[in-house]
C-alpha cells in the first residue's frame, strides 16, 4: 500500500474511457437536453408573464420563485419519490430543465423589458399582430442582451449534473467515485473529471462567444 | 351607432373626447374633424396635448372618454342602444389599417435590414406577395433618397436616414391617415431639411390626410391647409396657416408664437 505512487498512468488510461462514457452518455446529454428546456419553456414562461393577466402572470411569479429558491436537489429527490417508476435519468433531465428555466426566464423578462416602448409602438402603427410582434422584433431583440447570461447558466448547470448522484444516475463523478473504490484510485478518476470538465468548459464559452456575435445587428 | 350622416366622412372626427392620467385631465370635451386629404398641423405649448392626440388616433393610448371615428367608422369605442362600447381588438386593427405614423425616435426595428423593416407589414398584415412587395419597397426607398441602402440595418445610417426609411416603411401600408409627430426634432439641425423635402414630396404627390405635430413653421406653412393651435387641450384658434402665422387673432396664440419663432 504505501509503495502505491501518487499518480498511476496505467490506472488512468483505464478509467479515462470509463469517465468519458459517463461524461458523454449522462453529463453532456443531460446538459445539452436540459438546457434545451430551459431555454424554450424559460422563453415561454417570461411571454407569458408579460402578456397574461395579472392573477396568471403572478401565480407563474410565484412558482418560479419558489423553484429558484430552492436546492436542486431537493427537486430531484421529490420527483425521484414521487415517480419512483420513472428512469432517473428522465427525472434528471425534466428537473433540471425546469429548474434552470426559471433562472433563464428572468433573463429573458430583462431582456424583453429592455426592448424600448417605441418598438411595440411601432409595431402597433404597422397593424402587426402581437404574436407577429413576439416573433419578429421583440424575441429577436431581447435574445440578442441575453445571449451571454443564458450561456453562463449552460455552464452552471453542465457544472451542477453531479447532483444527480443524489437520485442513482451514474454520471461522470459517480463513475469515478466507483471506479476509484473498486481500485483504490481515487486521485486519477478524479483529477480526470476535473480536466474533462474545465476542458469542455472552454469550447462551451467560445461557442457562447461565436453565437452573441451572430446576432448583433450589424454585420 | 353613432354615424355621421354626411356623404362625405371626415378622415378623422373626435367627438367629445376626454383623455386624463390619473388625475391629470388632458384633453377635455374635444371635438374636431380633419377632412379627406386635409394637411393638419397642431401647434401648441409643451404640455397642451398634441402627442396625445396622435396617439389616440393611433390607438397606442386608450380614451378616456368619447369617441373616435376615422372614416365614419368607430375606432376605439362606440355608442349602442345608448351605451358606449369598447370595440374589439380585431375591429380596431382592421380600422388601424388605414393610419400610418412616422415617430420622433422613428423606431425602426434595429434587428431588420432596412428593406425587411419596410416590407414587414405590408407581407404579414396585408399579406401582399414578398416580390410585389419588395418591388414596391424599393419604389419608396428610391422616392426618400436611399436606393442603394436596401440591406443596410438601421444603426448603420444617420438620424436623417432612419427617419426616411421609418416615412417609406409608413408609405408603404399606403395610409390613408399619416400621422407626423415632431419627426425632426431629434436630428441635427443640417439634417432636417432632407427629411423636411421628403415629406414635402409626399405632401405634394399623394392625397394623403395628415396630422402633423411640428415646430418647423416653415414646413408647417408650406405643407398644411389648416393649422389649429391648442393650449391645455383645447383648440384655442383654427386658422389657415397664412393667417395664423401672421395674423392671429388670439392672444395666447401671439404669445406661443412670438415664443417659438424667437421674436
Ligand atoms: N403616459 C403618460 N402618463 C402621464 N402623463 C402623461 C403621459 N403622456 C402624456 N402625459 C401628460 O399629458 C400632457 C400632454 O402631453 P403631450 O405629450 O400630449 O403634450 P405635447 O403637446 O405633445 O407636448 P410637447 O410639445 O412637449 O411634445 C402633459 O402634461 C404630459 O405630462
Ligand atoms: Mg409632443
Amino acid at each position: 500500500m504505501n509503495s502505491r505512487p501518487l499518480w498511476d498512468w496505467d490506472a488512468a488510461w483505464e478509467v479515462l474511457p470509463l469517465l468519458l462514457e459517463a461524461f458523454i452518455t449522462v453529463t453532456l446529454y443531460v446538459t445539452v437536453v436540459s438546457s434545451f428546456i430551459a431555454a424554450v419553456l424559460g422563453l415561454v414562461l417570461a411571454i407569458a408573464r408579460r402578456s397574461s393577466p395579472r392573477p396568471i402572470s403572478a401565480l407563474i411569479g410565484l412558482v418560479s420563485n419558489v423553484i429558484r429558491m430552492t436546492p436542486i436537489v431537493v427537486q430531484l429527490l421529490f420527483a425521484y419519490y414521487i415517480f419512483l417508476d420513472a428512469e432517473p435519468l428522465l427525472i434528471g433531465v425534466i428537473i433540471f430543465g425546469i429548474h434552470y428555466a426559471t433562472y433563464m426566464s428572468e433573463v429573458y423578462r430583462a431582456g424583453i423589458d429592455a426592448v424600448p416602448a417605441g418598438q411595440w409602438e411601432a409595431a402597433t402603427a404597422l397593424s402587426m399582430s402581437r404574436r407577429r410582434t413576439w416573433g419578429a422584433v421583440i424575441v429577436p431583440q431581447a435574445l440578442r442582451a441575453t445571449v451571454p447570461a443564458l450561456g453562463n447558466y449552460v455552464i452552471s448547470m453542465f457544472k451542477d449534473t453531479p447532483f444527480l448522484i443524489a437520485i442513482t444516475v451514474t454520471e461522470v463523478v459517480r463513475a469515478a467515485q466507483t471506479y476509484g473504490g473498486n481500485h483504490f484510485t481515487y486521485i486519477e478518476a478524479i483529477t480526470l473529471t476535473g480536466l474533462i470538465f474545465l476542458l469542455s468548459s472552454y469550447p462551451t464559452s467560445l461557442l457562447i462567444g461565436r453565437l452573441e456575435k451572430r446576432l448583433a445587428y450589424t454585420n | 351607432m353613432v354615424r355621421d350622416t354626411s356623404q362625405e366622412e371626415p378622415a378623422i372626427r373626435f367627438q367629445d373626447v376626454n383623455k386624463s392620467f390619473g388625475d391629470h385631465v388632458v384633453l377635455d370635451q374635444l371635438n374636431f374633424t380633419v377632412n379627406k386629404g386635409d394637411r393638419v398641423t397642431l401647434i401648441g405649448p409643451s404640455g397642451s396635448g398634441k402627442t396625445t392626440i396622435l396617439r389616440l388616433v393611433m390607438t397606442l393610448e386608450e380614451l378616456t372618454g368619447g369617441y373616435i371615428f376615422i372614416d365614419g367608422q368607430p375606432l376605439t369605442h362606440d355608442l349602442r342602444d345608448g351605451r358606449r362600447v369598447e370595440l374589439k381588438e380585431k375591429h380596431r386593427n382592421e380600422v388601424r389599417k388605414r393610419i400610418g405614423m412616422v415617430f420622433q425616435q422613428f423606431n425602426l426595428f434595429p434587428n431588420m435590414t432596412v428593406i425587411e423593416n419596410i416590407i414587414e407589414a405590408p407581407v404579414h398584415v396585408l399579406k401582399v406577395p414578398k416580390s410585389q412587395a419588395i418591388t414596391r419597397a424599393r419604389e419608396l426607398l428610391d422616392k426618400v433618397g436611399l436606393a442603394d441602402k436596401e440591406h443596410a440595418h438601421p444603426l448603420e445610417l444617420s438620424g436623417g436616414q432612419q427617419q426616411r426609411v421609418a416615412i417609406a416603411r409608413a408609405l408603404a401600408m399606403d395610409p390613408e391617415i399619416l400621422l407626423l409627430d415632431e419627426v425632426t426634432s431629434a436630428l441635427d439641425p443640417e439634417i432636417v431639411g432632407e427629411v423636411l423635402e421628403v415629406l414635402r414630396e409626399v405632401a405634394r404627390t399623394t392625397d394623403i390626410t395628415m396630422l402633423i405635430v411640428t415646430h418647423e413653421m416653415q414646413f408647417a406653412r408650406d405643407v398644411s391647409n389648416r393649422v389649429l393651435m391648442f393650449d391645455s387641450g383645447s383648440i384655442v384658434e383654427e386658422a389657415s396657416p397664412e393667417v395664423m402665422f401672421t395674423q392671429p387673432t388670439e392672444q395666447r396664440t401671439r404669445d406661443f408664437l412670438a415664443a417659438v419663432l424667437g421674436d
